[in-house]
């Protein structure tokens, strides 16, 4: 049994981290994560792990030094956000390609300009296409349950892709919630020993890696990399399922609530998930049928999955905490409508672009999306589908 | 591992190259050409040429061949020539000439 303690999510982060004892950390502090980082570095001087901490000089570095550490053999761990995620940006593609299960985990935070500390979703956002498997968490504890499952999910023979693991800046990171801490063992057991495949270091099977790839091969070398998202998306379902076996907290790719008789919907990822289920059970009291669906899993993205869940729906809001500069909308809404166009699915649908470099987001907001998804959905559409929540006019 | 090619023939389908873009095998950098990458071409003077060997030295592909400590009148490995010049450009005696592609296969010269 683990214990129910009081925690902040990047000292739950942290706390994984020592739990899993990974052979290399490197990274390079930045708010709003930096505190996981500085209290994983307490742990290595305390010789609570044996993890090789690199102190490195950028995030572009820690991120070459995961690679490297990966392909060399080791299970390799790294926290950031916003801009360090940002100058990292080219090894993150790298890491994919190179099929490292780096895992990282991002304290989410606005993309300067202007500068901004605080929470959106514009940092994990933008790598979205890089190739990383990408989980969002609602809050303390599954940002430590999540980061868990993926180590395990990323290191699978079928899949060997980096794991992003997402909790919103500040609001998860820092706030403290009750959660439940499980033993030292326990995680340890369930992540297993790490599955080293073709380790660099080992000089009997020598390789070549990141060889120059021209028209000749990048193409099929792309084309085989696609391949790897199926299994993927299947890892984090089955992954998802045993922890929920060992340890009581089943997840998925969708966390649905009330969504089965659902008629007006809200989708959502990050701590908002948590905020809008208060509200759908207050709206629920009035008999409304309100719900959600949370996405859990956005990268591989679960098409088929969100399309079901939201196919009985009446109308549907997507919130979009990350602004798609000049495509129009958000970056969560294309997807949705991708997934309902697939299925046939034609409904009214809405994207809300909120909460932008930490903007509140208050439950009496939530209830004006509701509200307004009403309207929208008893007039059978909206000439207005793109809307900003909370902005001053 | 070793029962991984050495070598991907140009027509092998995705399914069949091993997962990250590696090649599985260490030291088939021979293997590669570059040959197409070429487009000027390095023609020696070989009665000019005074064997010094500076060419075979600074050539950064290890295309200029030698035998018995002499490259006059020995072939340029033209399979891995880039034809950069810096052959060229080291040589005391200016012996070394890069010409067009397109002449030098004119002479039958195209490795
Ligand atoms: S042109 Fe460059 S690659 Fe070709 S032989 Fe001269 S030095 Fe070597
Ligand atoms: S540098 Fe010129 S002179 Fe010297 S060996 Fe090469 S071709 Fe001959």
């Amino acid at each position: 049994m683990g214990k129910l303690i009081p925690m902040e999510g990047n000292q739950a982060v942290a706390e994984a981290m020592r739990q899993i004892n990974p052979d290399v950390v490197a990274a390079y502090p930045i708010t709003p994560s930096t505190e996981a980082v500085q209290i994983f570095a307490r742990f290595v001087a305390d010789g609570l792990v044996d993890t090789n901490y690199v102190a490195v000089e950028s995030e572009h570095s820690a991120m070459s030094a995961c690679i490297a550490a990966s392909l060399a053999g080791a299970r390799v761990m790294n926290v950031t956000a916003a801009q360090g995620l940002a100058l990292m940006w080219e090894m993150l593609y790298i890491a994919a390609s190179m099929r490292t299960p780096v895992v990282l985990s991002v304290a989410n935070r606005a993309l300067s300009g202007n500068i901004n500390i605080h929470c959106d979703h514009s940092d994990a956002m933008g790598a979205r296409d890089a190739g990383w498997i990408q989980l969002w968490g609602e809050n303390v504890q599954e940002a430590y349950d999540n980061l868990i499952q993926a180590v395990v999910i990323g290191e699978r023979r079928d899949v060997r892709l980096p794991v992003m693991n997402n909790y919103d800046g500040f609001l998860v990171s820092h706030s403290y919630e009750l959660m439940e801490l499980e033993e030292d063992a326990a995680v340890r057991e369930f992540v297993g020993e790490p599955v080293y495949v073709r380790p660099m270091l080992d000089v009997s099977n020598p390789y070549t890696v990141g060889a120059l790839d021209l028209w000749d091969f990048y193409h099929e070398h792309k084309r085989g990399q696609w391949e790897a998202y199926g299994p993927a998306k299947q890892a984090v379902v089955e992954v998802g399922q045993a922890f929920g076996e060992r340890f009581g907290r089943y997840y998925g790719l969708l966390d649905p609530y009330y969504l089965d008789d659902a008629d007006l919907v809200i989708v959502a990822l990050g701590s908002t998930a948590g905020t809008i289920k208060d509200v759908v059970e207050q709206r629920r009291e009035r008999g409304e049928k309100a719900g959600l669906l949370k996405i859990r899993c956005f990268r591989p993205f679960p098409l088929e999955e969100v399309a079901d869940a939201l196919s009985s729906a009446k109308a549907v809001a997507v919130m979009d905490r990350a602004a798609g500069f000049g495509s129009g909308w958000g970056t969560v809404y294309p997807e949705i409508l991708t997934a309902l166009y697939h299925k046939g699915l034609v409904l009214p649908t809405v994207d809300y672009i909120y909460g932008l470099g930490g903007r509140m987001i208050l439950p009496e907001e939530i209830h004006q999306v509701y509200d307004e998804l009403a309207q929208v959905a008893a007039a059978g559409g909206t000439a207005e589908p793109l809307r900003w929540l909370g902005v001053r006019v | 591992m070793s029962d991984e090619p050495r070598v991907y023939p140009p027509d092998t389908g995705w399914k069949d190259l091993a997962p990250g873009g590696i090649v599985p095998q260490a030291g088939n950098a021979e293997c590669y050409s570059v040959a197409g990458w070429r487009l000027v071409h390095p023609v020696r003077d070989n009665e000019a040429c005074i064997d010094c060997l500076f060419c075979w030295l600074y050539c950064p592909d290890s295309a200029i061949l030698q035998e018995g400590g002499s490259v006059k009148g020995k072939p340029i490995d033209m399979v891995h020539c880039k034809g950069c010049g810096v052959c060229a450009a080291v040589c005391p005696k200016e012996c070394i000439k890069m010409v067009p592609e397109s002449e030098a296969a004119e002479q039958g010269q195209t490795g």
